[in-house]
């Protein structure tokens, strides 16, 4: 059964705390990953596969650089989920 | 003009301890840092050596998690060593284009190379963590150490086996006295108890197989040594110049006087019998400090407690000192410590720095009945050694006919 949005984004804030050590409350949805989180590009690409499996979606490469805030990651994985 | 340089601080984490103060009293009280392995891989591949000496406090224990997940445990094991020897100098403030680290290992990453090439073979390339290439490059180490401590004036990485942090030492002299460095952070760490190395180094037979007594396995210059014993962990020591450190009245622990690495061509691994590389090395250190051999009080030898190594390294001495190496208080650290490839030499020329400190030689352990070929005054229990100005040397030899020794004399 697909997971609602809030539950995306709890899954999500524990990923990024996992890899980062940033507080899951900070994981926002209109936060930036790079200018308000401050996660680079490898840890980005961690937390992507990382989200893959939990969510057992896919999210292509290209989709990565469109993924701006956490908000942009969470309606990407709640809809690959359909 | 060529600058003097001295010790300003140590850091360790070894089978011993997980810092320097544990590890030297646990060296003087004798004590052993093998142990047999307590992981399922160990009867899963059916290894023939089933014991090393493990560090004594985990990584994960002082580190974040955050900051382990990004490092190779043997990173792991440098950082904390270097921040211990950093915060032991009073952290200096010196000018970043000045400050460099001289850090070694002696295999690298291996643990994530085998780890991503396990994730690879099961999960496919999606898996393989962006981090891989980072944590496995042998220069990762060196590289987190001069990240944490924002070291600009350049960072390498000496590799020769079990030289490399005896060199890496030696290639922080000549920077350090030419005047354009401050300070160096110089060491190695090994994190290879793994079971690649171990079945790799068991098949060409360097490792004790004494499996049923573990604590005994390491003895060097006993007739019944029968190999190395595997250690891990990481020693660092600051380095700076006199001037420097006297600017900023930071204690000193002693002064590096010499530093010397010559090379075999002899054998990949086996030792030049005739010991003519390591004897070179070993004048050449002296050479270097203005020294003559009468003025060496104490030796931490590499002694892995092979067969062959421990004679060859014992030819080169007695070459070297003649019949003044009867009066040199001998020690032979590994016998507690197990062998950390990358990381010994750091830590044995810690050991030889605080003998030199305190006065004291720390002894030998499992010396139950001394070679006959090996005559040379082996310390088996705390020896004091003389007042006044002493010398002490520490040796590293590595596979590939590497040699590297260190000399330090005492300070005031």
């Amino acid at each position: 059964m697909a997971l609602s949005q809030s539950e995306v984004l709890a899954g999500l804030a524990e990923i990024v705390n996992d890899e980062t050590g940033i507080a899951t409350e900070a994981v926002q949805l209109d936060k930036s990953f790079t200018d308000d989180l401050d996660i680079d590009s490898i840890s980005m690409m961690t937390i992507v596969v990382n989200a893959e499996d939990k969510f057992g979606v896919k999210i292509p490469d290209e989709e990565v650089k469109n993924l701006i805030t956490v908000g942009d990651a969470v309606n990407f994985i709640t809809a690959a989920q359909g | 003009m060529s600058h003097k340089i001295v010790v300003t601080g140590v850091g360790a984490t070894t089978p011993l301890g997980g810092d320097v103060q544990s590890t030297w009293r646990a060296l003087l009280a004798g004590e052993s840092g093998i142990s047999t392995i307590e992981a399922d891989w160990v009867s899963g591949y059916e290894l023939p050596v089933t014991f090393a000496g493990q560090a004594k406090v985990a990584a994960s224990e002082v580190l974040t998690p955050q900051e382990a997940k990004r490092l190779d445990p043997s990173s792991q094991f440098a950082l904390i060593a270097a921040r211990e020897a950093w915060a032991d100098a009073g952290s200096p403030e010196v000018e970043p284009e000045r400050l460099a680290v001289e850090y070694a290992t002696g295999i690298g990453g291996v643990w994530t190379l085998l780890d991503a090439f396990e994730t690879l073979k099961e999960r496919g390339p999606r898996r393989v963590l962006p981090m891989t290439i980072p944590m496995l490059m042998p220069n990762g180490p060196a590289a987190a150490i001069g990240m944490d401590i924002a070291a600009r004036g350049g960072v390498r990485t000496a590799v020769s086996a079990c030289a490399s942090s005896t060199e890496a030492i030696a290639n922080a002299i000549t920077r350090l006295q030419s005047g354009e460095i401050d300070v160096v952070v110089a060491g190695g760490c090994e994190s290879g108890i793994h079971p690649l190395p171990i079945a790799a180094f068991a098949a060409m037979h360097a490792l004790s197989r004494n499996n049923e007594n573990p604590a005994g396995a390491s003895r060097p210059y006993d007739t019944a040594r029968d190999g190395f014993v595997m250690g891990e962990g990481a020693g660092a020591m600051v380095l700076e110049t006199e001037e420097h450190a006297l600017a900023r009245g930071a204690k000193i622990y002693a002064e590096l006087v010499g530093g010397s690495v010559t090379s075999d061509a002899h054998h990949i691994t086996a030792p030049d019998p005739e010991g003519t590389g390591a004897a070179r090395a070993v004048l050449a250190a002296l050479k270097q400090a203005n020294a003559r051999i009468e003025d060496v009080v104490h030796i931490n030898a590499h002694a892995t407690s092979t067969p062959v190594g421990d004679i060859a390294e014992y030819t080169a001495l007695r070459r070297v000192f003649g019949e003044h190496l009867d009066k040199i208080a001998v020690s032979a650290t590994k016998s507690s410590t197990g062998h950390l490839l990358g990381g010994a030499g750091a830590i044995e020329a810690i050991f030889t720095v605080l003998a030199l400190r305190e006065r004291t030689a720390p002894p030998t352990i499992n010396l139950e009945h001394q070679d006959p070929a090996i005559l040379l005054d082996v310390v088996v229990s705390p020896r004091k050694l003389p007042d006044g100005p002493i010398l002490a040397i520490s040796n590293s030899f590595g596979f590939g006919g590497h040699n590297a020794v260190v000399a330090f004399r005492s300070y005031n």
